[in-house]
């Protein structure tokens, strides 16, 4: 596989990117590869936007994602994909949780919120890989696990054994969670294959 | 948890959770701190640990001195502090700097540039010249556990107080860490007197002011051979000095050149940095907010550039840094699109939320303070006027009563939580009473240092060990201040609130109100079954009363004059507002804003 990379983690305070970031972390250094994660968590609990930052390679220094070198964008919420368009180039490939969450502005009446986004990063040459997260999360049985529906997508774009990422949720994931989060990665990476 | 593997074990882990392992790793035995990102979670895992003692400390000066007496009973000990806790902490760091130590004495402290999460950027560097005391400096949570076990060697070899500085990008990065051995001190626990060393009276100071002279001589002659000032020969045309991050940020944007890493950045290394310079054309000094390093290195009599080059604000990253000092601006993205921001917020439910409401309607000037409650701010509340450091909201406060005499009668309050208060409140209402104004203070409390992470504090009924602990009694505390008015009221409830304030904010007289509700994010609040509100879309007007609580769970749905006859509206109805009833924990603030019966209660 490509010898070192970079994956931005994007979305809202309460989606569960600090999980999503930490297995893909912990595939990654099962691999063998150095890592490093940046995160900005201090509001992390009320709704801000919240970002990770993940660089994986033979030596890691600086823990930060340089504008215009994000391999791979993981957007939780789709209109967050837009606010980190200047870490992206043509290549990068991003997936996108479909799922709406108002900000402030928008559900207070003041702004509306904006329409064709998926047309917006598509336009731009980008690769969009669309997953609704929160229905797949759903239909399992449990809104919360759709941050793994993101990381079953994220599964089918890296080289690495879908048993790599499984061994991963086992280790992280509550047993009495398991169930669940296990068949939300993997209808997530389904959604992943077919798009 | 804390990880508890053999050593040699690679661990995956924050610089925080490093830091913690360090302190395990050499052996500390008592630390105390106060909440602040991003220094939250050293203490947090420490707590995890055998064999050590950990609290929460009401403020960093009281978490500091606790620090200095378990050093000066002869065990190695831990402060922790976010860099402008380090502030409230100087008044002891600067003569324990005198005293020395017996056991190891380390001070963590946590920088924020770019205030993530702070109201200032400040650079915690200057403490060390300033309190003339030496300094570490990691890159990454290998190197903080690493650095952290050498600070308690270096505190013991040289008699002194060590500063650790920490950042943001060191603290909540996570990296590859090596578990290590543990450490044990020499120095034998007990009681010991020595006051010709620790009572700090001016005699005896003046003589440890000379031994401090001599140390920072000794550390300055180490700092020449201290294996972690490392210099990387490379590229000879630029010779960068650096330290901790930013020391990435450069061999990321220039592998190949010559770099000077100082994992000490104060005393620093004379004899090195010359060396340095006389090897390379030009020497560039990289680091974050101040020239530290920089004017150091010019008093040397060493030219060099840093700040003409590198920004002195705000975080760096490598781009900027290739940036700054090549003029290349490296890869670039997509150019940026205007996108609806998306700042924190109040959680639904939040007990802050109906107090700011009710401050609003009052039209009083709101003198504020450091925490979630800081949001109140924030449209549609805008409900705070003024907001500059922990507990000042009641000084404040009072200034400007003096200053305004009858004029700001019934227009001021002061908005403060229950930690904020115990932090460092307390006094200002002391102040309040005993100098005599008309202040209104009003104590959030909430139960919890909530804005860190729910950390427990003197008011919470238990301690960062999880044992259970006196909880505060404000009312009592604030009656024998001498407030003759204190008041505990449920912000929940809004006519209840609005009333006791209007009361007491008329008074001449200082006053207390305490709104007291628990934070929805504790464990008992968020176990407890919560019964959503519903709308009764067909009833909703669009007046949008409800939205001016800005509740994140209410929604508002724009609709055009065809959308709204199709729903049965008026053709003017600009829109429906909708309760989300997976956010919504149903606590009922809105309902009485409601004239027109769109929301009820949940079914229990």
């Amino acid at each position: 596989m490509k010898k070192s990379g970079n994956i931005l983690f994007c979305g809202v305070g309460g989606q569960g990117i600090l999980l999503a970031s930490e297995l893909t972390a912990e595939v990654l250094l099962s691999q063998g590869h150095d890592a490093k994660k940046s995160e900005v968590h201090g509001m992390a609990q009320r709704g801000g936007s919240v970002e990770a930052h993940l660089r994986y390679g033979k030596k890691v220094y600086s823990p930060l994602i340089e504008p215009g070198t994000a391999d791979l964008l993981l957007a939780f919420e789709i209109m967050e994909a837009l606010r980190y368009l200047p870490y992206l180039h043509e290549k990068s490939k991003v997936i996108v949780n479909t799922q709406r969450i108002m900000p402030p502005a928008v559900a207070t009446g003041k702004t509306i919120y904006p329409e064709n986004i998926l047309e917006e990063l598509t336009g731009r040459g980008l690769t969009v890989i669309p997953v609704d997260g929160f229905e797949i999360a759903r239909e399992a049985g449990n809104v919360k696990a759709a941050n793994v529906a993101l990381v079953g997508a994220l599964s089918t774009l890296l080289p690495i054994p879908e048993a790599s990422f499984l061994t991963a949720i086992e280790k992280r994931v509550p047993s009495r969670f398991l169930e669940i989060n296990l068949k939300v990665f993997k209808a997530g990476r389904k959604a992943g294959k077919e798009s | 948890m804390a990880p508890k593997k053999p050593a040699s074990e690679k661990l995956w882990l924050s610089g925080n959770e490093a830091l913690a392992l360090g302190a395990h790793e050499a052996s500390v035995k008592v630390a105390s701190g106060y909440p602040g990102t991003p220094s939250t979670e050293i203490l947090e895992n420490l707590s995890t640990y055998s064999n050590v003692y950990t609290e929460w400390a009401p403020n960093e000066k009281v978490g500091l001195e606790v620090a200095i007496g378990a050093s000066f009973a002869g065990v190695r000990a831990l402060a922790t502090m976010k860099h402008v806790g380090l502030n409230v902490a100087a008044d002891p760091l600067f003569t324990a700097s005198y005293t020395g130590v017996r056991g190891g004495l380390v001070i963590v402290v946590a920088d924020d540039p770019t205030m993530h999460s702070s109201q200032n950027e400040q650079d915690s560097r200057n403490y060390a010249l300033a309190a003339k005391l030496p300094m570490l400096e990691p890159s990454d949570p290998a190197e903080a556990k690493e650095y952290l076990k050498l600070a308690y060697r270096l505190s013991e070899q040289f008699d002194t107080p060590v500063l650790l500085k920490s950042c943001t990008r060191v603290a909540h990065v996570k990296g590859v860490v090596s578990a290590g051995k543990i450490e044990k001190s020499k120095v034998k626990p007990g009681i010991e007197r020595m006051p010709a060393k620790l009572v700090m009276l001016p005699a005896n100071a003046r003589a440890r002011r000379l031994a401090v002279a001599e140390r920072q001589g000794k550390l300055s002659t180490f700092a020449e051979t201290f294996a972690e000032n490392q210099l990387e020969w490379g590229d000879k045309k630029i010779g960068f000095v650096t330290a901790g991050t930013s020391y990435l940020y450069v061999k990321e944007a220039f592998p190949k050149a010559t770099v000077l890493k100082l994992g000490m950045v104060y005393p620093l290394p004379v004899n090195l940095i010359r060396e340095l310079a006389a090897g390379v054309d030009e020497v560039v000094v990289v680091e974050e907010l101040d020239p530290f390093l920089e004017t150091q290195i010019k008093a040397m009599g060493i030219p060099c550039r840093g700040k003409e080059l590198i920004p002195a604000i705000g975080e760096l990253n490598s781009a900027i840094v290739r940036r700054s000092v090549t003029g290349n601006a490296g890869p670039s993205g997509f150019e940026p699109v205007v996108v609806v921001p998306r700042p924190p917020n109040m959680c639904a439910g939040c007990p802050h939320r109906g107090l700011f409401y009710n401050l609003n309607r009052l039209k009083v000037f709101v003198s504020g303070d450091i925490g979630c409650y800081t949001l109140g701010f924030l449209p549609p509340l805008s409900a705070m006027d003024a907001c500059v450091c922990m507990g000042a909201s009641i000084g404040m406060a009072h200034g400007m009563a003096k200053a305004l005499g009858d004029e700001g009668k019934g227009k001021i309050v002061a908005v403060l939580g229950d930690s904020t208060f115990i932090h460092s409140g307390i006094t200002g209402l002391i102040n309040t009473v005993y100098n005599k104004d008309y202040s209104t203070v009003i104590i959030l409390d909430n139960r919890i240092t909530a804005m860190t992470g729910h950390q427990p504090n003197p008011a919470s009924g238990s301690t960062l060990m999880g044992e259970p602990a006196n909880s505060i009694n404000f009312e009592e505390l604030c009656r024998a201040i001498g407030v003759k008015h204190v008041r505990t009221v449920n912000p929940q409830d809004l006519k209840e609130t609005y009333d006791a304030l209007k009361e007491e904010i008329e008074r001449d007289e200082p006053s207390v109100v305490i709104t007291r509700y628990p934070c929805v994010l504790i464990p008992s609040e968020k176990k407890r079954v919560k019964y959503p509100l519903h709308t009764v879309i067909e009833n909703c007007t669009g007046c949008q009363s409800c939205l001016r609580i800005g509740c994140p769970a209410i929604h508002w749905h724009p609709l055009t004059p065809a959308e709204a006859q199709k729903r049965g509206y008026k053709d003017k109805q600009k829109g429906y507002a909708q309760i989300d009833e997976i956010t919504c924990v149903g606590c009922g603030l809105c309902l009485p804003l409601c004239k027109f019966k769109a929301i009820s209660k949940g079914d229990k």
